[in-house]
């Protein structure tokens, strides 16, 4: 046949494109900053961490996991088996109708794909992801017609030369989506870029199961030469590979379907934020972004550069500063990219070098420097909630079982209801417990996701230094931020304080306590009641059956809300939110009482004083809002003597 | 503003009101922010002290490129360094808070300078509106939110009331990377201070206040009221003699002046 070279020469030429597409994309990740990677492990480990971990997350929505499966597992395999029976011409049936197998099946799914897209939800993006199952469905209807004769299924030749050109024509369609707009920037480039994400990710201990949550602290160099800029203020100044995770975006959205800032109207979209990400790194503007905005801001009017700040002209500060860094959307990512990390980094420039914390923000910061609490109050206050409590302090016991961690809620008078309901339930169970007193300080979790890392440090090494002074097995506090910090953040300064030592949030230890029989309690006769999940307690630890276990030791059966455990919908007291206070349309902490009621509770359980403070916020009429400990300690049949 | 002004501005270390920890000093803090809007990257910071001191690198992390450091050892009078510094400077305008939250506090240093240096002094300023090569528009700081507008001459003195605009937030970055000049200085030490011994002040009992408004109108006003002196007149269209021999005769009556 005249046209025998057309067919391989198409697939060689668009292969070396996409080589050459691939080295320069690989290029401008490699313009971030240097961060070791295992890089072979990491290639080892991909397949099991995208058939595995990535499988899981996408596997929540049955639908595309499936398709995803069909389709892309499908074409990977028709693509190489593409390459040796049409491009290196091997003449084997096995292969061609394994070939013939692979196309039908990436056919299937492609059709499921193409169904989604007839009606598309909100959170998807639109644009060159509507051609994309078209594509899809080309390639294979085209490389099924092509393999026929291959097959033995036509004679060779059949068709002649027009039907060749025909073929050629539509390969050369679909081979461009699939090959060429893999690395240079069409929506399969999610295959490529995704693929690495996952061999190179920043957080491998994610992969099996785990959990890393704690934010990476920032280097402030040797003490002597103080860094060029603290945080990040270009696209450069990312790592390189949190670039590559942010190509790594299929724009699907979920993470926009569940942020809670999204969803009260302030102006932050986490897909739109990492897209803008991209166009950073890869410069260019945002028309080209065919998903929904930022709420309140147009489209098309963001520029970006490599080495441009980003705060200049791509993302308004407003942006980040609406984060509630509450993780729903990293939890959600099927790409399990950072999109909290990246906030965060970024949040770093604007407070470290810029001080432009917005609102209560410069305030908050200066106290919790000059006082270790964010509201400025007298340091030697700080335990006289506890003027009647008659607890050991540390200083003068200087062991213990358990370390009660107060927290800054010592300060505030809501939040001592829930200290002395906890610490009246410790009592009833005889716990040897005891509290370090005024020599507590802020754990540093709100100057922390503020930005303002240096503070953070010093207060966790100040922390740390008294802790190490003292004995005790276990730390436990009531508060899920101080909570986090002690357990994630704080390991990273070097200090062997925390060393064999627990932490623990109360609701676990309190469930331990009632396992173990040391507390009476009767049950609850009240009515429905729910539960919400804080998200540094659950999604950042994993804590969602303690608190439950404990409600149901009550004989509460707990109404769930629509969204809950690892799906639950932050209170909005997160990330220094309401001291950034960014405006929108609604509050958070209003959705999140509407889904309260939606239950028909007329109570909401929490394990968290922010939450606490957050959702009782809210007008009234509303259901009742209290810490687990407080309905325990309601519940505590008390003994008389 | 005007870039042909130099404008300085004194800080000092303050002192946290409940914790007693070091800090940037609030009226300070002000004088700096009034300094940067009035000459921008041209401000001169000064402080009389400790170049280690940390907490002078919260004042650098307002925007400064760098902070002047009159080195002295603890103890030692500010007062003589800042002298020197400010009349082998031409300076046109000097920003000071109105004490310090440190030490003597006793509000007493831009009086002795101005004294000193035989220049103006403005106290409690709100603001400086405008500056030209001979004079500057100044708003001072009056009760209840009032002031007043006057023209004052350069060079000046000016206190700073905690009615300016308040501080910016301070960067660590860029505190961190300030430069610090340091200039050695003949130290005085502070003699008469040295004598002194300092305790902690004990908060006097308040007096209870009786108040016996009846509407809430009357009572945000004795709740807001600054005692106001029953004695003295306004003198507006008096000669200058008649108004300068009115404060004479006041100062003879109050025995300021013997
Ligand atoms: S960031 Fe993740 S969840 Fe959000 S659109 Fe991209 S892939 Fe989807
Ligand atoms: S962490 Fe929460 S608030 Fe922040 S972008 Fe993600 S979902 Fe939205």
């Amino acid at each position: 046949m005249m046209l025998d070279w057309l067919v391989p020469t198409l697939i060689s030429v668009l292969l070396v494109l996409a080589g050459i597409g691939a080295v320069r994309r690989m290029n401008m990740w490699r313009a971030g900053q240097a961060e070791k990677v295992d890089m072979l492990a990491g290639l080892l480990a991909m397949p099991k961490r995208y058939l595995h971990d990535l499988h899981h997350v996408v596997d929540r929505d049955k639908y595309i996991s499936r398709t995803h499966v069909a389709t892309g597992g499908g074409f990977v395999l028709a693509m190489v088996l593409v390459v040796f029976v049409h491009l290196f011409g091997v003449d084997s049936k096995i292969l061609a109708w394994a070939l013939l197998a692979a196309l039908v099946m990436m056919f299937c799914g492609a059709l499921f794909v193409y169904k989604r897209r007839i009606n598309p939800p909100s959170r998807l993006s639109k644009g060159p992801w509507m051609r994309l199952p078209k594509s899809l469905l080309t390639f294979s209807i085209t490389f099924f017609v092509l393999t026929l004769p291959a097959a033995g299924v036509l004679p060779e030749g059949f068709g002649g030369w027009l039907l060749t050109l025909v073929l050629s024509v539509l390969i050369l369609m679909s081979l461009s989506e699939m090959l060429f707009g893999m690395t240079w920037g069409g929506p399969m480039k999610h295959a490529f870029a995704g693929a690495l994400h996952l061999a190179f990710h920043r957080r491998p201990e994610r992969f099996g199961g785990g959990r890393s949550t704690g934010l990476k602290p920032v280097d402030f160099g040797d003490g002597v030469s103080v860094k060029e800029v603290l945080g990040v203020a270009k696209p450069t100044d990312f790592k390189w590979n949190q670039l590559l995770g942010f190509d790594a975006c299929v724009q699907c959205g979920r993470c926009e379907a569940v942020c809670p800032a999204f969803a009260a109207g302030q102006p932050l979209n986490p897909k739109k934020l990492i897209q803008d990400m991209v166009v950073g790194f890869a410069g260019g503007t945002d028309e080209n972004y065919a998903g929904s905005p930022y709420p309140g801001i147009d489209l098309g009017h963001a520029k970006g550069a490599p080495n441009q700040i980003i705060t200049d002209g791509l993302i308004h500060p407003d942006t980040l500063w609406s984060c509630t860094t509450c993780r729903a959307c990293v939890e959600e990512c099927p790409m399990m990219i950072e999109h909290v990390d990246a906030i965060v980094d970024m949040r770093r420039f604007l407070t470290l070098e810029k001080g432009s914390t917005p609102n209560k923000g410069a305030q908050v910061l200066e106290n919790i420097i000059a006082t270790d609490n964010p509201n400025g109050y007298a340091p030697a206050s700080r335990t006289h909630w506890a003027a009647d409590q008659n607890l050991p302090v540390m200083k003068d016991v200087k062991q213990a079982d358990v370390l009660f961690w107060v927290s800054d809620g010592a300060f505030d008078m809501r939040s001592q209801r829930i200290l002395r309901a906890f610490v009246k339930l410790m009592k009833a169970a005889n716990v040897d417990v005891a509290i370090l007193g005024d020599e507590e300080l802020d754990s540093g979790d709100v100057a922390r996701r503020l930005g303002d890392d240096a503070t953070f440090q010093s207060l966790a090494k100040r922390n740390l230094a008294t802790l190490s002074t003292y004995q005790f097995n276990k730390i436990v506090t009531t508060d899920p931020h101080a909570f986090h910090c002690l357990k994630n953040e704080y390991g990273d300064f070097g200090s062997d304080a925390l060393q064999n030592v627990e932490v623990l949030h109360h609701t676990t230890f309190l469930n331990r306590l009632v396992k173990d029989g040391l507390l009476q309690l009767e049950p609850f006769k009240g009515g429905k009641v729910t539960y919400h999940d804080p998200c540094y307690l659950g999604r950042y630890n994993g804590e969602y059956e303690a608190p439950r276990e404990l409600l149901a030791s009550l004989g509460i059966d707990v109404a769930e809300m629509e969204r809950s455990k690892f799906r639950s919908r932050c209170c909005g007291g997160g990330g220094g939110a309401p001291i950034t206070d960014i405006p929108g349309e609604r509050r958070i902490a209003d959705m999140r009482m509407e889904d309260v009621v939606s239950t028909g509770a007329s109570m909401v359980a929490v394990g968290c004083q922010q939450c606490t403070a957050m959702l009782e916020g809210v007008v009234e009429p509303r259901p009742v809002v209290k810490d687990i400990a407080e309905i325990l300690a309601g519940q505590l049949i008390e003994e008389t003597h | 503003m005007q870039p042909n002004v130099n404008v300085i501005s004194l800080v000092s270390v303050g002192r946290h009101p409940q914790s007693g920890r070091a800090r940037r000093a609030e009226q300070d803090g002000r004088a700096v922010e009034l300094g940067l809007k009035l000459a921008g990257k041209n401000l001169t910071v000064v402080h009389a002290g400790n170049p280690q001191e940390p907490v002078l690198r919260q004042y650098a992390g307002m925007g400064l490129s760098s902070l002047t450091v009159l080195e002295q050892a603890q103890g030692c009078d500010a007062l003589p360094a800042l002298v020197s510094f400010l009349t082998e400077n031409s300076v046109n305008i000097v920003l000071t808070g109105v004490r310090s939250e440190n030490g003597e506090s006793s509000g007493m240093l831009p009086y002795l300078l101005a004294d000193q240096l035989n220049w103006p002094l403005v106290p409690r300023v709100a603001d400086i509106v405008s500056v030209s090569a001979e004079s500057a528009e100044v708003l001072l700081a009056l009760p209840r939110g009032q002031r007043r507008s006057v023209i004052v001459t350069l060079p000046f003195i000016a206190s700073v009331d905690n009615a300016a605009q308040e501080a910016r937030q301070t960067a660590f970055g860029p505190g961190l990377r300030a430069d610090f000049h340091v200039l050695a200085m003949d130290t005085v030490v502070d003699e008469a201070a040295h004598q002194w011994k300092i305790t902690a002040a004990k908060p006097r009992p308040k007096r209870l206040k009786v108040v016996k408004a009846k509407t809430a109108a009357d009572r945000m006003k004795a709740a807001t009221a600054k005692p106001v002196g029953s004695g003295g007149k306004i003198m507006k269209n008096e000669t200058p003699e008649e108004k300068a021999k009115a404060i004479f005769d006041l100062l003879l009556e109050e025995k300021v002046v013997r």
